[in-house]
């Protein structure tokens, strides 16, 4: 479905990407994990067309993407959870939820998704007119992910969806993002939180410095020694 | 700010509205006598105020709308809707109207007018845009407003330039510099008198029109940017540009309409003053540039009805400085104000500072 071939991308002169490949199929949950600045969120800022490879390609479903615009992207069905979850904050729930279908136009569809949304996130319901920014972490957290839902994307891309939560709200979020999942959704999730993300993922890659270093089976990259020693804290 | 830093503050503030306050006008026993003596008078320059303060202030939401969406205070927003001015001048001249001209045969040409003037500087702003502002899109923030000024020159002097077609223009004033004179057109018929209301308050007809015709082109943008995709859409960006580009909006679409947007407004209100002026001059996008940018500052940069409130308040202020205080000193008390509004809340009246919680 996404293929990274040999992804090569720079902030300015700065290589942040060396060279990646990466696969994903319908219905997977992928994970891509590594250290703080290895390169993830540029990954995904690439797959989304907020950044462009100075060299590879990025094919969504046979396409090649590095000249398609990021609405184009949106429309072909790629939507995404951003790291920092920058959802509006002067904009009531509804609103930011509206935002996510903004390519769409088929309103009963987005109807019904918004239900879904609501359904997956019930405190969402609960705060349908308060403005995101006064939301509390978790909360903004569910309304990034419900965001990207309502474009109802093939493709649904989560960057660090446990970033600067509470153990047990990062629980919550993972066990809300395995019925995602188990909806058949096909999910690329980046994630600092290795274990985490393992336990969710059918597979993994491990991203060091701009370059893949490790992949496989999330099962056994959970008991593989440098994946334990260097991302999941164990002697 | 420390406790003792705002006490200092309240001292020198307090001493100079002592010191300074009766040289510019301030003398509070007379201003009381005149209010009492002639109550009518107060209304009256308050709705002169009010008027003259929506006109700032569909000015000030062409400064706010671009500060808002790409963060660039756009100093040519003034000028632009000078040359606004004088395109419904243009078009008044080729129809042939003069003072006084029967409203039967007015409203065409200024619906003409309307739209010719909002339609040039809505187009002239997405212009300046595309080539004066959006190749510096990533340069450093003072870049693109040296890039303003400059504009801001290029339309001062195209006013000039323009003001001095004198051929093309019957009616316009005897050199390009001198103020033009523009037809009133709008009746001076005193509303209160119509009705057989008794009172001394002036409220004409044309202070009627022009009145409701800025609160209406603020109360449509309104609800264009709350209800409308493309309003929302313009909300996204202001907000967040990088969110905005992640759910599919088109980032330069959006930026190109909020320059249509406060361009239009610019040449709306180039119209409405000159219809209630009855002068425009090519000096006058300065004055009004400046007191709308103020404007857009007092009631927080970027907050649309910030920009209106703030338009109102100054508009409401000069107003009464000019009548109770002194005309001279109006600009001192209104930036003053400013001044003092911006010392004890930075953001401006209905600025936010909305923090993103982690």
């Amino acid at each position: 479905m996404l293929e990274l071939i040999d992804v090569h991308t720079y902030y300015g002169n700065i290589q942040a990407l060396k060279g990646i490949n990466l696969s994903v199929s319908p219905g997977e949950v992928v994970t891509l994990i590594g250290s703080n600045g290895a390169g993830k969120t540029t990954t995904l800022r690439t797959i989304q067309g907020l950044l462009r490879p100075r060299q590879g390609k990025v094919l969504f479903e046979d396409r090649e993407l590095n000249v398609v615009s990021t609405e184009e992207i949106v429309r072909l069905g790629i939507a995404q959870s951003p790291e920092g979850r920058m959802i509006f904050p002067r904009m009531t729930v509804l609103e930011n939820l509206e935002m996510g279908a903004f390519q769409r136009r088929d309103s009963t569809g987005i109807k019904t998704d918004m239900e879904h949304v609501f359904s997956l996130f019930p405190r969402l319901k609960e705060r349908i007119s308060q403005k995101g920014g006064t939301l509390s972490g978790g909360e903004q957290q569910m309304l990034a992910i419900g965001r990207a839902l309502m474009a109802r994307p093939r493709l649904l891309l989560l960057d660090e969806p446990s970033m600067g939560l509470a153990p047990m709200l990062v629980s919550q979020i993972f066990s809300i993002i395995q019925e995602i999942s188990a909806e058949g959704m096909t999910i690329l999730l980046v994630e600092q939180n290795a274990r985490m993300a393992l336990t969710v993922a059918n597979r993994g890659y491990v991203l060091q410095t701009g370059e893949i270093v490790l992949s496989g089976d999330a099962k056994e990259l959970q008991v593989n020694e440098t994946v334990r020693k260097a991302y999941l804290g164990e002697e | 700010m420390k406790p003792w830093q705002k006490n200092v503050l309240y001292i020198v503030v307090i001493y100079f509205i002592l010191l300074l306050g009766p040289i510019a006008g301030l003398d509070i026993p007379r201003i009381i006598q005149d209010i009492v003596q002639s109550p009518s008078l107060l209304f009256t320059q308050i709705l002169v105020g009010l008027i003259n303060g929506a006109i700032i202030a569909i000015i000030a939401l062409g400064y706010t709308l671009v500060y808002g969406i790409i963060e660039l205070i756009n100093f040519a927003h003034g000028d632009l809707y000078m040359l606004g001015g004088f395109a419904a001048l243009t078009v008044m001249g080729m129809f042939g109207m003069e003072d006084g001209a029967p409203l039967g045969t007015a409203i065409l040409p200024m619906l003409v007018a309307l739209l010719v003037s909002a339609g040039m500087c809505a187009g002239l702003n997405v212009v300046t845009e595309r080539y004066a502002y959006r190749p510096l899109r990533n340069a450093p923030r003072l870049a693109p407003l040296i890039s303003a000024i400059g504009v801001s020159f290029i339309f001062q002097n195209l006013g000039l330039f323009w003001g001095g077609l004198r051929s093309f223009i019957p009616i316009m004033g005897n050199t390009a510099a001198a103020p033009k004179s523009f037809p009133d057109l709008l009746p001076r018929t005193d509303i209160f008198q119509a009705l057989g209301i008794e009172t001394k308050i002036d409220f004409t007809v044309k202070d009627l029109t022009v009145l409701v015709v800025a609160v209406g082109l603020m109360v449509g943008l309104n609800l264009f940017v709350q209800r409308t995709p493309a309003g929302k859409a313009m909300r996204a960006v202001a907000q967040n540009r990088e969110a905005a580009k992640i759910v599919g909006i088109n980032v330069d679409q959006i930026i190109v309409l909020t320059f249509l947007i406060g361009g239009a407004l610019a040449g709306a209100a180039g119209l409405l003053v000159g219809l209630y002026n009855n002068t425009i001059v090519f000096t006058m996008g300065f004055t009004a540039g400046l007191r709308a940018f103020t404007a857009a500052v007092l009631g927080g940069i970027g907050n649309i009805t910030g920009a209106m409130l703030g338009g109102v308040l100054i508009g409401l202020l000069s107003a009464l400085s000019d009548q109770y205080l002194s005309s001279r000193w109006t600009d001192a008390w209104v930036f003053g104000v400013l001044v003092l509004i911006l010392v004890f809340r930075p953001s401006g009246l209905l600025g936010e500072n909305l923090q993103e919680k982690v």
